[in-house]
């Protein structure tokens, strides 16, 4: 029987915990990246461009995460290319992220009061020239709250890729927990983990969505 | 890519996924009514209980909602029995929903009450109408007609979160999935074919919950 002291089980824990905030990180940008990209397509008023991010979205938030890592873990393998556990992670939780991203901002946009358009437009600005000098600054300050709410669900997202080999947080618990076999303490620690990563984001997302208010 | 989708490889496992469709749906279904039981109890907690119990009320909701869902689900699971608390698959996974169901329902469900204007109340208690009757008739049920549409977005991302629950062989949609491609090996089939299903389940009980608070919300008789 191996012995494993509270310090050792925290100490790799934590060392993992590394792979979860990266994994975070880097699927949060990327899909507000791939998000920002598919919001143009989506408020453009080109009729199959609008419908087919409608679809996107619709898919992506209509299904399980979880099936979507599978299907981007199996599914990119069959281009004969070979996938690593991180690489599905990542493109899963990017298109996830996005599509939330998307929808969330959508909403921001079409929060701004039409009489902006508008006077843009009697400005004779360009599409390209509103969006870019009119609405986005003003969706911006109101899409700061929502999006910084979202991260929460992305950190807490990454979580399923250990279920597809990913070693992050969650996988390190599974595997402490086979070697411990002290599971309370284990998934305890974990949870403890995910919240002192994810409190600090939800409780910052509430003070913005609050001073936001007094300022409107 | 010179690979071909073979989805005629499933068709000998039809029974597993209508098996697994039908867990899913049953699964959500309890969880969802314990979920806003506990979540109506959570949300009068916190807005009429004592300070102790408001506060007791806010940590487990933080707590739900800042960790997880696999993570609670794995808690629940192994580590309870630790604590001398054994629960079956099935029992596990409606517990876990249930208790991530009831903290986002009393965040929600709290909002709902917030926005019952003060006068409504003590119209109700001047109307020698008791506590719990004002909480009834007042309260909850303007709370519950405003918040409606969140609380039915909660319950679908609730049934999404399910698929987890495979992870723990409670025999739901995903765990006929896992268990079909490893029979058969035609992994991305699978999974798309159950992606869809799990798509067409969220498109399903979106519309069959706009249909029930239209029943309950603007029914005859209000």
């Amino acid at each position: 029987m191996s012995d494993f002291s509270f310090w050792v089980i925290l100490s790799n824990l934590l060392l993992a915990t590394r792979w979860t905030v990266a994994l975070s990180l880097v699927a949060f940008a990327s899909g507000g990246l791939v998000g920002l990209a598919l919001l143009f397509a989506r408020v453009s008023r080109i009729g199959w461009l609008e419908w087919t991010t409608k679809i996107y979205v619709e898919f992506f938030q209509g299904t399980p995460l979880l099936m979507q890592l599978f299907l981007f873990f199996f599914g990119v393998a069959l281009f004969g290319i070979e996938v690593s556990p991180w690489l599905a992670a990542w493109l899963a939780l990017t298109f996830w992220t996005s599509a939330f991203l998307t929808e969330i901002w959508r909403g921001c946009v079409e929060a701004i009061p039409k009489g902006q358009w508008e006077a843009a437009d009697t400005l004779a600005m360009s599409y390209m020239q509103q969006m870019r000098y009119v609405i986005l600054p003003q969706a911006f300050r109101i899409a700061i709250p929502p999006t910084v709410g979202f991260s929460v669900q992305v950190v807490k997202g990454t979580a399923l890729a250990s279920i597809i080999g990913f070693v992050d947080l969650t996988k390190a618990g599974t595997m402490l927990n086979n070697a411990t076999f002290r599971p309370f303490l284990v998934y305890s620690l974990v949870a403890l983990i995910y919240f002192a990563l994810c409190f600090p984001l939800s409780w910052f997302a509430h003070r913005l969505e609050r001073t936001s208010n007094v300022a409107r | 890519m010179t690979y071909k989708l073979h989805f005629a490889d499933l068709l000998p496992y039809w029974d597993l996924l209508l098996k697994g469709l039908v867990f899913t749906i049953l699964l959500t279904i309890v969880s969802t009514v314990a979920g806003i039981a506990l979540g109506t109890l959570g949300a009068s907690a916190r807005s009429f209980g004592p300070r102790w119990l408001d506060r007791l009320t806010g940590a487990y909701v933080e707590v739900i909602r800042n960790t997880p869902f696999i993570v609670q689900l794995f808690f629940i699971f192994f580590g309870l029995p630790a604590a001398g608390i054994k629960l079956n698959e099935t029992t596990a996974a409606v517990l876990a929903m249930t208790v991530n169901l009831g903290a986002y329902s009393t965040e929600i469900i709290r909002a709902g009450i917030q926005a019952v204007p003060k006068g409504h109340i003590e119209a109700g208690v001047s109307l020698a109408m008791s506590r719990l009757q004002v909480l009834r008739y007042v309260v909850l049920k303007q709370a519950f007609e405003k918040i409606y549409p969140a609380l039915s977005s909660q319950i679908v991302i609730v049934m999404l979160g399910s698929a987890v629950v495979s992870q723990i062989s409670a025999e739901d949609l995903t765990y006929a999935a896992n268990f079909i491609q490893s029979r058969n090996f035609r992994a991305f089939e699978v999974y798309l074919v159950v992606a869809g299903l799990y798509l067409l389940l969220a498109i399903v009980t979106r519309a069959a919950l706009r249909g029930i608070g239209r029943l309950v919300f603007r029914g005859p008789g209000r």
